[in-house]
């Protein structure tokens, strides 16, 4: 990617390709510590009984798996409702079945 | 690596807006929030752990899952109930649940790292 050629924000002028790095860096990192917060928080109900002096195997455990089911589910859905979307389109004017 | 950017940032009027000055401060203000929101969070989950009937003040509030135990005026009392994972007052509970919940956190944290990788090494 060549960073010394004009900006390729298109529409914002001379935005600084440094600033526009820092922006989707940050980006992204912020979106990866929001689902570690949803995650938690979901799985905390899942795994998590009575909060013992130290998070037990059987607890961790848990923990691991419930984030990849979650992950799972996650790819499940978009595969699926792009499939669906082929066929027979949810977003369109014929909601009504 | 020529670039426009320079002391034109921002020029007009006193001061000139320093990129790297304002990376730092946003870095800063996201660590903040992300702070809180762990915070309320934890707070969320701990207050539903460890408070279950509020009473008066939070060392004479019932813990949950605990029927007919009434409001604790004696400690001791409590104590010889025998619930090896009950706490006899809330704060130690909420001090215990506040630890599990950063393990947990910090748990998922990693899982979902090994996960992105693991992701990103298949494509």
């Amino acid at each position: 990617m060549d960073s010394s050629s004009s900006s390729s924000a298109a529409g914002l002028g001379a935005v600084d390709p440094q600033l526009q790095h820092f922006i989707e860096v940050e980006t992204q990192k912020q979106r990866f510590q929001q689902l570690v917060h949803q995650m938690t928080e979901l799985c905390w109900e899942k795994c998590m009984d009575k909060p013992g002096p130290k998070l037990d195997s059987r607890a961790e455990a848990c923990f691991v798996n419930c984030v990849e089911r979650f992950i799972d589910t996650s790819q499940f859905i978009l595969n699926r409702l792009e499939q669906t979307q082929k066929s027979k389109p949810v977003f369109s004017e014929s909601l009504s079945d | 690596m020529e670039g426009g950017f320079g002391s034109d940032f921002g020029g007009s009027g006193s001061g000139k807006l320093d990129p790297g000055l304002i990376m730092e401060q946003v870095k800063v203000q996201i660590a903040v929030a992300n702070a809180q929101e762990l915070l309320q969070r934890m707070t969320d989950k701990c207050f539903r752990k460890c408070i279950g009937k509020p009473g008066g003040s939070l060392d004479n509030s019932e813990q949950p899952g605990r029927p007919g135990a009434g409001v604790r005026a004696v400690p001791g009392a409590a104590k010889s109930r025998a619930e090896p994972c009950a706490p006899p007052l809330p704060q130690k509970c909420i001090a215990m649940c506040m630890d599990r919940y950063m393990d947990a956190w910090n748990t998922v944290s990693r899982a979902y790292n090994s996960r992105l990788q693991r992701e990103r090494a298949n494509m």
